[in-house]
């Protein structure tokens, strides 16, 4: 009983520590890139073009992972990469978790037309196909980092809204919600002070979710071409260039992708983590 | 309160068909009915929690000489938080889960009272102490679900008497104990009101606790009163044949043999009657 306990919350302890850690490296990487970047990440060199990783055959010392068809360093590109990725993560999930968890909190709590309004808003939000109505975006308002923040925005605050209103509705019906209410708290009061604490759980989990989503939405838009305008690298340009020469040089495509999957995983990680070690009602 | 209905909106039928009740300060009044006879709509009128899909026809509900449903909603607000208050039915939904204990108590002294924290604080360690509660420090700076549900209910008396209301509503507050809980929460009720004074307006449907904690007796059916009167009256020779029926539905422990006796057929007819009679003056009015 002891013991099978034990392991429980080691495990869970584990997959938090694992996913934050993951994390915190990458953000550190992101921070420091052009100190710690063994090579300049934009850098060509066609004599030195498709070198392979340190490990196998023809590798050059310096070049830890190997380069592209262009001699560019595959790992300085990666670190160089996680800039660009991380701040959509962090910007991008933060602002859309603030709009869309603030009107699904509204829409949950004082029912009536502002629920009326904002639920209808949210049907024909979701009723568009979101990479492409990405993509329209991008191409009306011109790429750039805050193009794609904005897009991200923009379409993905209904999952926020979606599910927030649901929770705060079932919060509100409880008991406790009645107390306060005859205990003298106002609506505004209820909906700080009684309801948000409760839904703030999930709004984490989802909030973490939504950084591996933006993630993955910058690295689709780079993977198409919308996405930054400038020469920076970014982990889904370099997959789109390492499919091209796969059969040649397979770690092009595969030590990105790596990150990318890595990153996505340690965001939903953390947030189920997360949630596991603060909900209350579950500790 | 005077000649309440009430009824959802857009609904054809009422609620509540005229309700007039009064609860003197002291005074413990039980309120038994059926399922869906109207208790908690009562209940949740006067505290100012009617659902929004509930709206009030016509009447009053009279705190101490002021109309509450006349207050501008911010006042009835102020109001009913300094002189109501609500033991709730479930003690597991009504404690907010992600609060501690202390904040829960004291919020409406600070907030509606103007107290400072410290005297509120210190306030609520007393009251936990008066329910019982033998470390009432460290109830404070727990959560809702490190207690027990018997544990939690406390909480919730002692908290209800917090502010010291003028009226408690207690909403069937034993309908989710434990059946050896039951009884002592009953008596730490009862003892309570009877220390603070306040008026109790008990929400039931166990004629037995009735019989135990209160002084006078409201019957509701179909949202209409049909008797009205004190306990002691009651007991020994109801006045309605409703209530007639209904004592004699209630099983007698004493006589286990016995088979559950249902309310008979031509009492529902003559109370329906009753309650359509209370509408057709409602419809033309």
């Amino acid at each position: 009983m002891a013991d099978g306990r034990g392991q429980m919350r080691h495990r869970v302890g584990l997959r938090l520590w694992l996913s934050a850690g993951w994390l915190t490296l990458l953000c550190l990487a992101a921070l420091l890139a052009p100190w710690i970047s063994p090579k300049d990440p934009l850098a060509q060199d066609l004599f030195l073009g498709r070198l392979p990783p340190f490990w196998m055959e023809g590798a050059e010392p310096g070049y830890w992972l190997g380069t592209d068809s262009l001699g560019r360093d595959v790992l300085s590109r990666i670190l160089h990469g996680a800039r660009v990725a991380m701040t959509v993560a962090l910007v991008a999930g933060t602002v859309t978790c603030l709009i869309g968890a603030a009107l699904g909190l509204l829409a949950g709590v004082l029912h009536g037309w502002v629920d009326i309004v904002i639920s209808r808003l949210i049907d024909i939000w979701m009723a568009f196909p979101p990479v492409l109505f990405s993509i329209l975006l991008i191409a009306v308002i011109g790429p750039g980092l805050g193009a794609i923040i904005l897009a991200i925005v923009v379409i993905d605050w209904t999952r926020f809204a979606r599910v927030v209103r649901a929770e705060a509705m079932a919060q509100a019906a409880m008991d406790y919600v009645a107390s306060a209410q005859v205990a003298g708290r106002g609506r505004l009061g209820t909906m700080l002070v009684e309801i948000l604490p409760n839904v703030l759980p999930m709004i984490v989990v989802l909030l973490t979710l939504e950084m591996g989503i933006a993630v993955i939405v910058e690295a689709i838009l780079s993977f198409v071409n919308l996405s930054i305008s400038t020469d920076d690298p970014t982990w889904g340009g370099m997959i789109a260039e390492g499919r091209t020469s796969v059969h040649q040089a397979w770690w092009v495509l595969v030590f990105p992708l790596i990150t990318l999957f890595l990153t996505v995983l340690s965001f939903s990680q953390l947030g189920e983590g997360l949630k596991d070690r603060f909900d209350p009602v579950l500790r | 309160m005077r000649n309440l209905s009430a009824r959802v909106r857009g609904a054809p039928g009422r609620l509540l068909r005229d309700v007039s009740l009064s609860v003197a300060a002291g005074e413990v009044r039980g309120l038994v009915g059926e399922s869906g006879a109207g208790k908690s709509m009562i209940g949740k009128a006067v505290l100012g929690i009617l659902p929004r899909a509930v709206e009030v026809l016509s009447g009053e509900i009279l705190l101490d000489g002021t109309d509450l449903l006349r207050l501008a909603p911010d006042d009835r607000r102020r109001r009913i938080g300094a002189s109501c208050a609500l033991i709730p039915q479930d003690p597991l939904t009504a404690l907010n889960p992600s609060r501690r204990i202390g904040p829960q108590i004291t919020d409406r002294l600070v907030d509606i009272l103007g107290w400072s924290r410290t005297k509120a604080q210190s306030r609520a360690r007393d009251l936990l102490a008066e329910v019982q509660i033998t470390d009432p420090d460290r109830v404070l700076r727990q959560y809702p679900h490190e207690l027990s549900g018997g544990m939690r209910q406390r909480v919730l008396i002692a908290s209800a008497f917090a502010a010291e209301p003028k009226l408690i509503v207690a909403d069937e507050p034993t309908t989710a104990l434990d059946v050896t809980v039951q009884k002592e929460v009953l008596r730490l009720i009862a003892g309570m009101q009877a220390r603070h004074g306040t008026a109790l307006l008990f929400v039931t449907h166990d004629l037995g606790v009735v019989s135990k904690v209160c002084q006078s007796l409201t019957v509701l059916y179909g949202g209409l009163v049909v008797e009205d009167t004190a306990v002691r009256d009651f007991f020994p020779a109801p006045a309605h044949p409703y209530a007639r029926a209904l004592l004699a539905a209630t099983p007698k422990y004493t006589d286990p043999g016995s088979s559950l006796v249902p309310v008979p057929r031509q009492v529902l007819d003559g109370i329906q009657a009753q309650v359509d009679a209370a509408d057709r003056g409602w419809r033309h009015g």
